[in-house]
């Protein structure tokens, strides 16, 4: 096999027009499996005996919820790389996935809420899944907050990234703990564990859904980084 | 002893130097020089290991600093723009607790004559609260004076700034003893001045 | 003297010399558990009842106004930097600034906490099970608060990001602290809270300082 040189990559002015070329693709196949997407869930998957047309809302929150807590795990490794090997492209790229984690974060709660309004006749309840989402919510606002308060870029990228890995350590300690505390305040609250039975047009809506967002992120974050590398290097951006 | 391999600095998107290289043997004197902003306290942050150059390497006794961490520091005695003592303690106390850093253990009897030397030794007992700027300056710099034989590195930025003859004159000869001991100083001053050991001086440039 | 021990003892110096810091924060602790009766309800079973949760939050706040101290006045001063060559590691030296800084702002707390059970109409036992909780919590808290404290130290808007990022991590904490006492309220065993408050000490003792000292280095650069 071809030994390619993915550390070439690494370097912003290389990455920079990479970038350039891939966004459309992304955004052009995240547009299309939205489509296709939504079509399976609002005409071809079956409406739920329990929750009648409501449910279809999960075509949106499952995957958003997914998302978000993909794009943490995502962001912690682009921060460690960038911490072990001091690539100045790892922060910018962990940096650049923060924004569209903590909207996916934000979507999957409010989804969430307007989800549970028809259901369970409220708007939020503490459940441990909700909860969890909610602290990640927090995490992300964290992280947001953190580097932006940081003028100088190096110290962002490399202190956002500490704290990323704190995150990304404790969010299976937080989870675990919001679950049990969940569980022994089982009877004040409602538990969403009890999900009905999908149908596979339910899943294959579902992950038509998550691959869209996947595609979506990849665009975003790409987008984002073109215009950080645009702002830090202008260098590298100007000779392509 | 001391060498740097070009040593390159971006501070906030600002190219401050890069390509700078240098070996300093023991008993020399490095006297960096440069206009304001030119980069010198970030230069001098670097060889301390305090600031991660954005490419380059230093070396002491010809490993890479970033190796040797504890064991450098060991070595090293930096004093940089801030004073570096606490308001609260007085300036003996001040200095017994810079000593313990530096992993040496010193009576206050040894703080004390360190602090006579240039001229602080009726101060010794005050809070560093109650001293003027240019007194903490003294008592930050009276950590030269310390029985101190494992120094073999003092990194010092503009350590005779605010300083009047006698102090001056003090310092300079601590540091011509240490080089005459085989240590490498490296520093800056805006100030002439003039040592008897070798002097090695690099400017950067703007 | 070892390093560790010279800057233990001169920490609990300076917060000696300045005690009003220190007594401050034990008062904030105090003065927010007392509104709870005010602005909820002064009843015996309600006050019982929502007593640990209480306290846990009021000492969650009350570290967090506390951690400014750990590492800002150093860094204004340059002790901190010279602190960063010291010739021992420096999570080393981390270790022993927080524990300095947990006996001046943690254990006060849990020193002061039965009397504030008492406050809260809690009975001897049920007091003797929150104060040990906190006293196991209360490191876990100081020891993840340095990492945020390290990572904004020298930062503008410091003191109210050290909150937005320290307090989501004292969750895990809050929960198994608190249910503590729950727990005990319930007729239930207190042996697995405490075994979890143990390990969160032990994993926190372990981890924190590395990411401590790591975030000092950054922020100082």
């Amino acid at each position: 096999m071809a030994a390619i040189n993915w550390f070439k990559f690494s370097s912003p002015h290389s990455f920079y027009p990479l970038a350039g070329r891939m966004m459309p693709w992304f955004l052009a196949a995240s547009l299309l499996l939205s489509i296709v997407g939504l079509y399976v869930a609002f005409f071809v998957a079956p409406t739920d005996f329990q929750q009648g047309e409501s449910y279809r809302i999960i075509f949106i929150h499952v995957p958003a919820a997914w998302m978000s807590m993909f794009i943490y795990l995502v962001m912690a490794g682009w921060a460690g790389a960038g911490l072990v090997f001091n690539t100045r492209l790892s922060g910018m790229m962990a940096r650049a996935l923060a924004p569209t984690g903590a909207m996916f974060t934000f979507l999957a709660l409010w989804t969430g809420a307007l989800w549970g309004k028809p259901t369970w006749g409220t708007w939020w309840v503490w459940d441990a899944r909700l909860t969890s989402e909610l602290i990640l919510l927090f995490l992300y606002i964290g992280f947001l907050s953190l580097t932006a308060a940081i003028e100088d870029e190096r110290r962002a990228d490399r202190a956002g990234a500490v704290l990323a890995l704190v995150g990304v350590v404790n969010i299976p300690i937080i989870y675990f703990s919001v679950v049990w505390w969940n569980t022994l305040h089982q009877g004040a609250s409602v538990s969403l564990k009890s999900a009905p039975k999908m149908a596979t047009t339910m899943l294959i809506g579902m992950l038509l859904m998550a691959l869209a967002f996947w595609m979506y992120s990849i665009a975003a974050a790409l987008l984002r980084v073109r215009s950080i590398i645009r702002e830090r290097e202008p260098r590298a951006a100007a000779e392509v | 002893m001391l060498a740097a391999q070009s040593l390159q600095c971006v501070r906030g998107g600002r190219h401050l130097f890069e390509n700078l290289s240098f070996a300093v043997p023991g008993g020399t004197l490095l006297r960096i020089t440069g206009a304001n902003g030119a980069g010198k306290t970030s230069l001098l942050r670097i060889l301390c290991g305090l600031l991660l150059p954005s490419g380059g390497e230093v070396l002491w006794r010809d490993a890479p600093i970033r190796q040797q961490r504890e064991d450098y520091w060991r070595e090293l005695r930096y004093i940089g723009h801030l004073a570096g003592v606490k308001d609260e303690f007085t300036a003996e106390e001040n200095l017994v607790f810079a000593a313990a850093l530096s992993g040496i253990d010193i009576k206050s009897a040894a703080a004390h004559a360190a602090l006579d030397q240039l001229g602080m030794g009726k101060f010794a007992h005050l809070p560093v609260r109650m001293l003027s700027q240019g007194q903490r300056r003294r008592v930050a710099l009276a950590r030269l004076a310390l029985p101190d034989s494992n120094a073999a590195l003092w990194v010092l930025d503009e350590p005779l700034a605010a300083l009047d003859t006698d102090a001056t004159d003090c310092v300079l000869s601590l540091i011509d003893a240490r080089l005459a001991a085989g240590a490498v100083v490296v520093m800056t001053s805006h100030q002439p001045f003039s040592v008897a050991a070798a002097l090695h001086s690099i400017s950067i440039p703007v | 003297m070892s390093i560790w021990a010279s800057i233990v003892q001169r920490d609990l110096r300076i917060a000696w010399r300045r005690r009003s810091d220190a007594l401050s924060s034990l008062f904030f602790f105090v003065i927010v558990v007392s509104l709870f009766p005010l602005g909820v309800a002064p009843e015996p079973s309600t006050l019982r009842l929502m007593a640990s949760g209480v306290l846990w939050v009021a000492a969650l706040l009350a570290t967090l106004l506390s951690l400014g101290r750990l590492f800002a006045a150093d860094h204004l001063d340059g002790t901190l930097e010279q602190m960063l060559l010291a010739a021992e590691p420096l999570w080393l030296v981390v270790t022993s600034k927080v524990f300095a800084h947990w006996l001046t702002s943690g254990l006060p707390l849990v020193l002061l906490s039965p009397l504030m059970g008492l406050q809260f109409g809690l009975e001897g036992d049920e007091i003797a099970v929150l104060s040990g909780a906190l006293l196991l919590g209360t490191p876990v808290l100081s020891l993840i608060g340095s990492i945020g404290a390290a990572l904004t130290v020298g930062l503008r808007a410091g003191s109210v990001l050290l909150a937005l990022l320290v307090l989501p991590l004292y969750i895990p904490v809050l929960v198994f602290g608190a249910a503590a006492s729950g727990a005990f309220a319930s007729g239930l065993t207190v042996t697995p809270h405490f075994s979890i408050l143990g390990a969160l000490l032990l994993a926190s003792m372990a981890l924190a300082p590395l990411a401590t000292a790591l975030a000092l280095r950054i922020s100082l650069e």
